[in-house]
């Protein structure tokens, strides 16, 4: 168990690392460049070099800041963001030095409810670091996030609900289960719950085209202004993880999880992650940011009717 | 209603297929101190002055490029040398004044000075930018083969 946690942990995390090399780079191509080179074999080491500076860099605090809840809050981004990987199945059992390990830290019976808990506790750290440091763009950047998490939460939560009442579970390892031929998954069974997931996974995760809580034309870099050094650092690997743990979570309930002929369950679940996080990518180098009326008429008056019509025809035919 | 269904059914699918064709393109910047930009045939860089073939230098000190420098930043004084013909003693040009105009180039009757391809002279101390003969010179044994007859190819191409 603990070895597994550690794994999966130190996974996670140098996937956060990469990723943001990923993202440098596969920006870069997308505007003709050609992102980090330097740093080792085509910027292998860059993610290494960015933590050393984060590191070493000075750990500045305001002095008009509430110091406790500020120093707190980028915990508040970092924990939840890395426990919802938890109760995600990344393969089959396997027999190790005569054990049986189950490839899942905790096959919790209501896996899905127990993740979209602790996302929604990541809203937490946006409005506890704009509220503590007192500072405009960081409340104006923790209020729009708040808002805009909890409009687009509604809409995630009803399309799981889709997958919920496919696939008659809350397990996750469960549901995975169900989808072991590739027309059973979830995305060709029912697109349109995907597609709401999708968006509202972008919306939650803060990232382009909804990152308006951090929109830097307007708001230097809304939430997180003020912090500096490794409390910067803590936001940045949250929100990568938050990405990592949504894609996973994509991959299980949508596309098979860790089912896939011929490669082992592990590079099957991995790929479709990395698959999942090459979008997010793609689509942060496509679509412009919404505007904040734009994010709100968007999420409330299409995107939670299409998700509650989808709901209801689900659950009609599946009577 | 419609518009908005296109939107989201065509227009942003449009946009992702531009972003993928342009990522699939070979990117068009360069990793500079590494991989330079081949200079256009024309380009003005840091001035040389030439030398004929058999290494002696071709300035006289005549005075004319430094009458035609639109900046005043060509400063020369001349003297005889051991064969008894007439150079430069001292010859200087001020690359904080210096406009690279190439006007210099053009008065030089003797084809002596011309502006190259270096590019990269920055410096940190305002004192280095004048450079003197030493810097000037083409070194002796050449290094590269002489662009005499580059250049003037390509004066006879573009300057009638």
């Amino acid at each position: 168990m603990f070895v597994k946690v550690v794994v999966v942990f130190a996974v996670l995390l140098t996937g956060c690392a990469y990723m943001t090399w990923l993202e440098r780079k596969v920006v870069a191509r997308i505007q003709s460049r050609l992102g980090p080179m330097n740093a080792g074999y085509h910027g292998l080491l860059q993610p290494v070099a960015d933590l050393i500076k984060l590191l070493f860099k000075d750990d500045i605090s305001p002095k008009h800041v509430d110091k406790f809840i500020y120093a707190i809050a980028p915990l508040a981004a970092f924990i939840p963001a890395t426990l919802s990987i938890a109760v995600v199945p990344f393969g089959d059992s396997i027999t190790l030095f005569g054990r049986q390990i189950d490839l899942v830290i905790s096959n919790l019976n209501i896996g899905i409810l127990y993740v979209l808990g602790v996302t929604s506790l990541g809203v937490y750290a946006v409005v506890l670091a704009g509220w503590s440091s007192n500072s405009k763009y960081s409340l104006l950047g923790g209020l729009r996030s708040t808002a805009q998490m909890i409009s687009y939460e509604i809409g995630m939560g009803l399309a799981i609900v889709v997958v919920v009442l496919l696939s008659g579970s809350l397990n996750l390892v469960d549901i995975v289960n169900s989808q072991s031929s590739v027309l059973d998954w979830y995305v060709f069974k029912n697109p349109a719950a995907f597609l709401i997931y999708f968006v509202c996974a972008v919306a939650e995760t803060n990232r382009s085209p909804f990152d308006l809580p951090e929109a830097e034309s307007e708001l230097v870099a809304g939430y997180h202004t003020e912090y500096s050094s490794m409390k910067f650092g803590m936001y940045f690997v949250g929100e990568y993880a938050n990405m990592i743990t949504v894609g996973a979570i994509a991959a299980t309930l949508f596309f098979g999880g860790w089912q896939g002929p011929l490669l082992p369950p592990i590079v099957w679940f991995m790929l479709k992650v990395a698959a999942f996080m090459i979008f997010y990518i793609w689509t942060r180098g496509t679509l412009p940011r919404f505007r904040y009326d734009q994010l709100m008429n968007f999420g409330w008056k299409y995107l939670l009717p299409i998700a509650v019509i989808n709901v209801l025809v689900t659950a009609f035919f599946k009577l | 209603m419609f518009a908005a269904l296109k939107r989201v059914f065509v227009s942003i699918p449009i946009g992702f297929f531009t972003t993928l064709k342009n990522a699939i393109r070979k990117p068009v910047s360069f990793q500079y101190p590494k991989q330079k930009v081949p200079m256009y045939p024309r380009y003005r860089g840091l001035h040389f002055l030439e030398r004929y073939e058999d290494g002696t230098e071709r300035c006289v000190c005549c005075g004319l490029c430094a009458a035609a420098c639109p900046a005043d930043a060509i400063y020369m004084e001349p003297e005889e040398s051991d064969k008894g013909e007439r150079r430069a003693k001292i010859y200087e040009i001020n690359l904080l004044r210096c406009i690279f105009c190439g006007f210099c180039e053009e008065a030089c009757p003797e084809e002596a000075i011309f502006l190259g391809k270096e590019y990269e002279i920055s410096d940190d101390d305002r004192d280095k930018f004048v450079y003197t003969k030493d810097y000037l010179l083409v070194k002796w044994p050449r290094e590269k083969p002489s662009p005499v007859k580059f250049i003037r190819r390509n004066r006879r191409q573009y300057m009638k």
